[in-house]
């Protein structure tokens, strides 16, 4: 299992994934919008999506997981 | 006017602050759960909270700060830059109430946010404007279509953005296709309006704007212009003025067109006409900002005049208490924007600032809103302080400039005054040569 957190607090703008997707390593899983400004959050591995933690409109803190991948 | 309830936040709510106090008139600072503990907040006569830290629940909620306008009996609102400045809805609402608006008519407001209108209104004024569509496109086709007959590469352009969002340049056909779609969900998402259009995309450009000021008599003048055309994202960084990169037949053709511009609309207020200006020298006119601008301090430091003064005399119905014939730049400004973010990649850098030491030096002024404690949130703009330096030559605002950024003391989060120092230190900057790539065109530093 490897998670991807959320390297700065921000608002999720946009959830690009959802569980049972395959993903490549580099895709887009989340985009959260922090300062007026969208920062997507990419998958670092290829893998199979277990779980997504966050829903858009979701306040998330630096830290916080955002989406949980099997590898 | 007796009290002004300021519709905004952080640096720029201090600035307004700060000239009301020298005109003996009251504040009132409006802040959401967010800002409870800014300086801003403390420094206004008086404050109301308006709501959640989300901007759609505070900033922008109309009817809250109307109803705090009322509630402590605030003769004039003043809206600043961003947020609801630009909002004629907002700007209707607030005369609506008996309240008067320190800006231009919601009719000039309306029709300079529309894009499309306000290119219309200049080309009849006689203002160049960038060759392109008058017309919205609807479908990749057709702007394909429109692209062939001004030729590539086009800036694709949402009608209602702003501030770089909604702007795509595309240099041939495939990459205007791919671009449409995506580019007009996001304007529907981010502006509720997701008409498009395209127009020829200027190469190398610089971004310069003319400072005006209109009464309700009806006389419009200049202030002379910015040189803006160093950005990253398409948002401004550092400012300066006089344009080094103008003569001074282009100088005051440009500012001749800006005040055409504002008579055409019969412009109330203090407002910037933004153009880009090719190579050549050729300029056409990009937007106006019907408010104050961010770095409306660089020309109240060339000139030696308060902007906001002006403003609230406008506001006011004084007619403009300075002529053109006085308008001289008696000293050369450049400005600086200090941001929470990374210097590198600059990505935004929430957090609280454990150390705040501004630099205290002659001719150098900063306008900032935070202090040592503050918590730098991520709902709002990252732009913390700004920093403006001048002296009677460009060298010497250059050289003060790089002393203050020196001197500048922040910890807890990353800021860009690395990145603003190396600006300072770029041999296309002290040479006063470089246009909008200026950032893209920089040679990494491995030492940062």
């Amino acid at each position: 299992m490897k998670q991807v957190a959320a390297n700065m607090a921000g608002t999720v703008f946009k959830v690009l994934v959802q569980a049972g997707d395959d993903v490549t390593a580099g895709q887009d899983l989340i985009v959260l919008e922090s300062m007026k400004m969208e920062i997507p959050f990419a998958a670092e591995g290829a893998g199979k999506v277990a779980e997504v933690k966050v829903q858009v409109g979701d306040f998330v803190n630096e830290g916080d997981i955002l989406v949980v991948l099997e590898e | 006017m007796k009290k002004v309830l300021i519709a905004n936040r952080g640096e720029i709510a201090r600035r307004i602050i700060r000239t009301c106090r020298e005109k003996g008139i009251a504040t009132v600072a409006i802040y959401s759960d967010a800002d409870q503990e800014m300086p801003y907040v403390r420094e206004a006569d008086e404050a109301v909270h308006i709501g959640p830290p989300p901007v759609p629940h505070s900033y922008l909620n109309i009817e809250a700060i109307l109803a705090a306008a009322k509630k402590c009996q605030a003769d004039a609102i003043h809206p600043g830059y961003g947020l609801l400045s630009e909002n004629a809805s907002f700007a209707r609402r607030v005369l609506e109430e008996g309240i008067v608006f320190i800006g231009p008519t919601p009719e000039v407001i309306g029709q300079m946010g529309d894009k499309l209108t306000a290119r219309r209104i200049m080309q009849q004024a006689g203002v160049p404007v960038v060759p392109g569509g008058d017309q919205p496109v609807e479908t990749g086709d057709e702007a394909v279509q429109m692209a062939k007959s001004i030729g590539f590469p086009v800036m694709l352009k949402a009608s209602a953005g702003g501030g770089g969002i909604g702007m795509q340049i595309c240099r041939d056909e495939e990459e205007l296709r791919q671009a449409f779609q995506s580019a007009r969900g996001r304007a529907k998402a981010y502006f509720g309006n997701d008409a498009m259009f395209v127009e020829k995309y200027v190469e190398r450009p610089h971004h310069i704007e003319v400072q005006i000021a209109g009464d309700q008599a009806g006389q419009v003048i200049h202030l002379l212009e910015r040189e803006c055309s160093i950005q990253r994202r398409h948002q401004k960084v550092v400012e300066e003025s006089p344009s080094p990169f103008l003569d001074e037949e282009t100088r005051e053709a440009l500012c001749q067109a800006a005040v055409q511009a504002g008579k055409a609309v019969g412009y109330t207020g203090v407002g910037t006409v933004e153009f880009i200006v090719d190579e050549q020298k050729a300029f056409y006119f990009l937007e106006m900002n019907t408010r104050l601008q961010v770095e409306h301090p660089v020309t109240e430091e060339m000139i030696g005049l308060d902007l906001v003064a002006l403003q609230l005399e406008i506001a006011q119905g004084k007619p403009l208490s300075v002529a053109q014939e006085d308008i001289h730049a008696k000293r050369h400004a450049i400005e600086l924007r200090v941001y929470a973010e990374d210097p590198v990649t600059f990505l935004p850098s929430p957090g609280t600032i454990t150390l705040y030491q501004a630099p205290g030096l002659e001719h150098v002024r900063i306008d900032d809103g935070v202090e040592t404690g503050t918590k730098v949130t991520p709902f709002y703009d990252p732009m913390i302080a700004k920093v403006i330096a001048s002296g009677i030559t460009r060298e010497e605002a250059i050289q003060r400039a790089r002393q203050a950024m020196q001197q500048y003391l922040i910890t807890g989060i990353k800021t860009n005054i690395p990145f603003l120092l190396e600006v300072l230190e770029d041999e296309r900057f002290i040479a006063g040569q470089y246009n909008t790539w200026f950032i893209q065109e920089r040679k990494p530093k491995s030492t940062i």
